[in-house]
Parts: structure tokens; C-alpha cells; sequence
């Protein structure tokens, strides 16, 4: 049996490691079957949950690990979870996203594909700990072999009764459903995606209620993406403490990231919080090095939707604040790295487009704003921009920014506001003289 | 009918597992389109007959979705990521590439109805850029040799 998908992973080193674990075994062709994931100990957390801890217990030490949500927030994982109210006599769901939309990023699809009882485990501990006997997942559309496997892993996980009736005879009973969805970024935003799974258009509800009081079919909901799910087992095996060990004081564990553009070593790893991003894009063991051994131009370390690091500010490590400290943010842990032959106003042409095509339409700023970003931004880079384009620009982002339904809006403007604060020579030069100053000429 | 006994069958499967029928919406239109290709109006009347969920809602959440053709397309939809980490490797290049050798622009099906090109939003293996989707299946790190090699494949499949 060969792999779906030929990305490079660090799977030798994670399994060489005792404080890496998520990518432990994902090069191992029969870990989706659960005899094998049950050899590498899978399943061992879940039995010792359901037997020996009480729900509160297990959020206690979620909370206590310092685990933080990995689908781009970094919302501590714990006190979420706690938030579900205990008195309510509605039944409560968990969600797992992944919708995996958010360009750069291509992580969790490795844990659906390769192992997918981890999910599923981490999701049923999940479940248990705020009480949840349906939990969900959604897997975005165009993701069919991801589907594939997990629904082979809960036909698995069904037949040995580790899902359904009273697993590991607790007396605990739990459903899973997956749900794919239909190709839209927006469906990864989690009010969205809880519309998307009634039945409804993809869009965003307005904040509060939250989820976790009242969410899918008005009931309170737990949405949490799948790396963040994957690494409750590791830390109900190894213990709040281990998981507090690894990584940076305020950003506990490892996480992945999905290392892209042009780097010589594109791949996914996994590393512990605060590992240099430098290190990251030049090390033979990850990025190692520029493609073509060029100069490096600028890096999004964090998915489309975060702020540029320029060179001189790839020193750092990826954790939630050091990033912060340089301007952008951590993200969905989607590294794209671009070097000195790319274009700025190329690079935001490709991305306003996006954000535009996936703007639900719900609110007038993000709705109409991205699109007049788009034709302004085309129209430059065609070589038709105008004096005072620039700042007309920034007035538009600054319009949309903080007055949207949704955290998109502001998607769509950061990594804008950041070119032109850090590459405003080549906004200008690309206006006055109607062509770019390094012209993107990539050949596949 | 449109729809097989067997796509009924796991429309029903599928329904009968979530709480509320509406859920079932976004899995029938997944498996219409997994079996026809495209989806129709025809089609939303048949799966409201399916899940009793009046056809315009149906519709109305299609119409949504934007991975779901709304017309025919040729046997084989090549879809190429066109967003940041796939350009930055030469996307552009690519569909260019696409539609001198398949002798077709962008949105447009080859005479045969064999290949329909469109680019789409990052699909999510921007670490192995660039890449198609072509029907249900991921082509990944491609190069010009392996794009040849892909469409003789299925050329000779047809
Ligand atoms: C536009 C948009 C797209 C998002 N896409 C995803 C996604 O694909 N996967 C994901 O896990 N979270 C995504 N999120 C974040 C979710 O709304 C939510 O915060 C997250 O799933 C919570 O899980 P976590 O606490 O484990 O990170 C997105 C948010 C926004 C605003
Ligand atoms: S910010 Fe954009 S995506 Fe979010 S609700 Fe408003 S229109 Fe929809
Ligand atoms: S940018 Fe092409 S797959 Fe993500």
C-alpha cells in the first residue's frame, strides 16, 4: 500500500522523539487500521477515560496541559470546553473541523489520510468530557479519500464497539457522523460550518450567542479542529504536566506546519511550539533553503490571512506570542515563503481574489469591500493604477476592518495593510510605472 | 429517475442518521453529484421527494456550494488550484499548459466532452503545489512530464 499524497512529512524524527507525537506514526502504510493503531497504543486513552475519569477531570487537565486550539484562534482547548453549560437539559454535540480551507495550509488532511483513529479518539474524549453523545465531523468536499478513511476507521471503530452503545461497557454511549461540505473557506468558520450541517447556505451567524451555549440545532456545541482533537489522547496518556513540558510557556506542545511555496523541502512538520522559523525554511532536516538558492522576499506565517514577516524578522520562534511580537500571527500554522522574483501586488492579486470568491455575502463590508479590493488590485497590477490608489486601498481595508460579522473580513485585509506597510516601494513603483519591478514568472 | 437505487439507498442511510432531515441536504446533493456529475433542478426535486424538504431549499443551499457543477461538464473536470502557494510554483503555468495541450481555454470542455478545465480555490495540498483535482482524485507535484503522462492516462481509459 502506498500513500494518498507525496508530501513530505518528519515522521522518522517524530517517532525518534519522545516529545513529538502526532506524526509518530504516519508513515507507517497500515496505521489507519485499528489493529495496528491499537499496537502503537491507540485507544489506551479513551478506555482509561472512560473508566477511571470523570468528565470535569478530563477538561481539568486539558486545561491544566495548556493546549490551545489549532485551527487558527489558539483558544486555550480546556476553557472552551468548560464553557458548555452544565445545567442545560439539551443534548450537546461536538464538532471536529476540517474544512482545511485556508490556503497554505494542508495538515489536517495528513491525520485524516494516514491516521484517522486519532481523530476519532480524540473526538470521542472530547465528546465525553462535555457530555456530547453525537459528535461530527466535517470534512470539507473536495477531500473524498479523507472521507474515505475516516469512515472506514468508524466502521472499524464501530464493529469493536469503541463507537456507539456502551463503549468498553462504561455505560457511555456515543454517534459519530461525517459530514462532508461543499468547497467554501467560510464553511471552516465555525458558526458557518454549524449552518452548513443544518442544511442552510454557509453563512456566518452574529456572536453571541456562542456555540458553546447555543450551536448546532440551538444547542450548546463544542467546534474544534482536528489537530487540536488529535492531541487530547497524548495528553490524557502522558499527563498535563509532559504536554506543559513541551514547547514555550504560554504556548504549550507541538504542533504542525505546513511548509509551502518556495522553499527546496515543501513538506509538513511537526515541531514544538517556538521552534525558529528560520531554522524552519533553511534546515536540510525541513524548508531547507530557498528554491534556486535565491533571496528570500518575504514569508506568511500563518495561512493567507496573516500579516507578512519581512527577513529581518524570520528569527523567531513559532508560537502564538512571539509572532504576535513581530506583526503577524501564528495562525493555522501554513508557512508560504516567497522569494525575491515574486511580485507584492501579484502576490495580494492572488489572494484578494480569494477572499472575495469566499465571502459569504451576509455583510455589506466584507461583501462589497473585497470586491472593490479586487478590481482596484487587478487593475493595478494590469498597469492602470492611479495616483492616491494606495491610500484609497487602505481606506477601503480600514473600513471593512472590525466591522464584519465574521473574522473573514479582516482576513481579507491584514496580509493588504501588511504589504503596504512593509512593500510600499513596490506598490508605488508598480503604479508609476504600470508594471511590476520583479515581474512573477513562475513555470511549473 | 435520475438517481440509482443506490444513491437513494444512502440519501435515506445518511438522513436517518441526523437529528433534523434539512442535515440531510448537503449529503444528497454530495451524492448526486458523486453519481451524476453535475447537479440540475430535476435533481433537487428528486431529492426533496427523497428527504420531504421542499425543492428551493435545496436549491438555495446548492447554489452555495460552489464545488458542485450546476450544468454538464466532459467526462473528466480538471480543476486547478489557482490560490497563493500553488502560483508561486507556477499555477499559471500550468493552465496555460492545460489548455494548449487540450486545446481549450479556461471553462471550456474539450470537442470530445472528454476534459472540461477550470481553475478553483486552494484545495488544501499546497505542499505538494501545484495540483489538480480531476473528478474526485488529487494529482499532486506536478510537472510537465506528469501532467502528459495523467491525460494519456485517461485518455486511454475513455
Ligand atoms: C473564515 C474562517 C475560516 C476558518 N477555517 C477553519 C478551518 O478550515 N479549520 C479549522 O479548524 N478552523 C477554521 N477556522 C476557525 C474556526 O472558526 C474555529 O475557531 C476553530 O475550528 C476552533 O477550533 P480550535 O479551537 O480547536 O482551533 C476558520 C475561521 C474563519 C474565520
Ligand atoms: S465577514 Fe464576510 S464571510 Fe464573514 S459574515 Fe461577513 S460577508 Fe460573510
Ligand atoms: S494553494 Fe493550491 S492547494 Fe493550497
Amino acid at each position: 500500500m502506498s500513500f494518498y499524497s507525496p508530501v513530505r512529512l518528519n515522521s522518522a524524527e517524530a517517532d525518534a522523539s519522545d516529545r513529538l507525537h502526532l506524526f509518530k506514526f504516519v508513515d507507517d502504510p497500515d496505521q489507519s487500521n485499528l489493529d495496528t493503531f491499537e499496537g502503537h497504543g491507540g485507544y489506551k486513552a479513551l478506555r482509561h477515560v472512560l473508566s477511571s475519569m470523570q468528565p470535569a477531570e478530563v477538561i481539568e487537565t486539558v486545561k491544566a496541559s495548556g493546549l490551545r486550539g489549532r485551527g487558527g484562534a489558539g483558544f486555550p482547548t480546556g476553557m472552551k470546553w468548560g464553557f458548555v453549560p452544565k445545567d442545560s437539559p439539551k443534548p450537546r454535540y461536538l464538532v471536529c473541523n476540517a474544512d482545511e480551507s485556508e490556503p497554505g495550509t494542508c495538515k489536517d488532511r495528513v491525520i485524516m489520510e494516514r491516521d484517522p483513529h486519532a481523530m476519532i479518539e480524540g473526538m470521542a474524549i472530547a465528546s465525553y468530557a462535555i457530555g456530547s453523545h453525537l459528535m461530527f465531523v466535517y470534512i470539507r468536499g473536495e477531500f473524498a479519500h479523507c472521507h474515505d478513511q475516516v469512515e472506514k476507521a468508524m466502521a472499524q471503530a464501530y464493529e469493536k464497539g469503541y463507537l456507539g452503545k456502551n463503549i468498553f461497557g462504561s455505560g457511555y454511549d456515543l454517534e459519530m457522523i461525517v459530514h462532508t461540505g461543499g468547497g467554501a473557506y467560510i464553511c471552516g468558520e465555525e458558526t458557518a460550518l454549524l449552518n452548513s450541517i443544518e442544511g442552510h447556505k454557509g453563512m456566518s451567524r452574529i456572536r453571541p450567542p456562542f456555540p458553546a451555549v447555543e450551536g448546532l440545532y440551538a444547542c450548546p456545541t463544542i467546534v474544534n479542529n482536528v489537530e487540536s482533537l488529535t492531541a487530547v489522547p497524548h495528553i490524557i496518556n502522558r499527563g498535563a504536566e509532559w504536554y506543559k513540558s513541551l514547547g514555550t510557556d504560554k504556548s504549550s506542545g507541538s504542533k504542525l506546519f505546513s511548509l509551502s511555496g518556495h522553499v527546496k523541502q515543501p513538506g509538513n512538520y511537526e515541531v514544538e511550539l517556538g521552534f525558529n522559523l528560520k531554522t524552519m525554511i533553511y534546515d536540510s532536516a525541513y524548508g531547507g533553503g530557498i528554491l534556486g538558492d535565491k533571496k528570500l522576499k518575504g514569508v506568511i506565517p500563518g495561512g493567507a490571512s496573516t500579516p507578512f514577516l519581512t527577513p529581518d524578522l524570520i528569527d523567531v520562534g513559532l508560537d502564538y506570542e512571539s509572532i504576535v511580537e513581530k506583526g503577524s500571527m501564528l495562525g493555522s500554522g501554513a508557512i508560504i515563503v516567497f522569494h525575491e522574483d515574486t511580485c507584492i501586488v501579484w502576490v495580494i492579486k492572488k489572494l484578494i481574489h480569494f477572499f472575495r470568491h469566499e465571502s459569504c455575502g451576509k455583510c455589506t463590508p466584507c461583501r462589497d469591500g473585497t470586491g472593490w479590493l479586487e478590481q482596484m488590485i487587478n487593475r493595478i497590477e494590469a498597469g492602470q493604477g492611479k495616483p492616491g490608489d494606495i491610500d484609497k486601498i487602505d481606506e477601503v481595508c480600514g473600513n471593512i476592518l472590525g466591522r464584519t460579522v465574521c473574522p473573514l473580513g479582516d482576513a481579507a485585509v491584514m496580509p493588504i495593510q501588511s504589504s503596504i506597510k512593509l512593500f510600499r516601494d513596490e506598490w508605488e513603483y508598480h503604479i508609476k510605472h504600470g508594471k511590476c519591478l520583479v515581474k512573477s514568472d513562475f513555470k511549473f | 429517475m435520475i438517481l440509482t437505487n443506490a444513491s437513494v439507498a444512502s440519501i435515506q442511510t445518511k438522513m436517518a442518521a441526523y437529528p433534523s432531515k434539512k442535515s440531510a441536504i448537503l449529503p444528497a446533493i454530495t451524492i448526486a453529484y458523486r453519481q451524476v456529475g453535475y447537479l440540475s433542478e430535476d435533481i433537487y426535486v428528486e431529492i426533496s421527494g427523497i428527504i420531504d424538504v421542499p425543492a428551493v431549499e435545496i436549491a438555495e443551499a446548492a447554489s452555495f456550494y460552489t464545488m458542485f457543477p450546476k450544468k454538464p461538464v466532459g467526462k473528466y473536470l480538471i480543476q486547478v488550484c489557482h490560490n497563493i502557494s500553488c502560483a508561486l510554483l507556477g499555477a499559471d503555468s500550468l493552465i496555460e499548459y492545460l489548455e494548449k495541450k487540450l486545446d481549450i481555454k479556461k471553462g471550456e470542455t474539450t470537442r470530445d466532452n472528454l476534459f472540461t478545465l477550470i481553475s478553483v480555490e486552494c484545495l488544501g495540498a499546497c505542499a505538494t503545489a501545484p495540483m489538480v483535482q480531476i473528478n474526485h482524485d488529487y494529482y499532486e507535484s506536478l510537472t510537465p512530464v506528469r501532467v502528459d503522462e495523467i491525460i494519456a492516462e485517461l485518455r486511454s481509459q475513455a
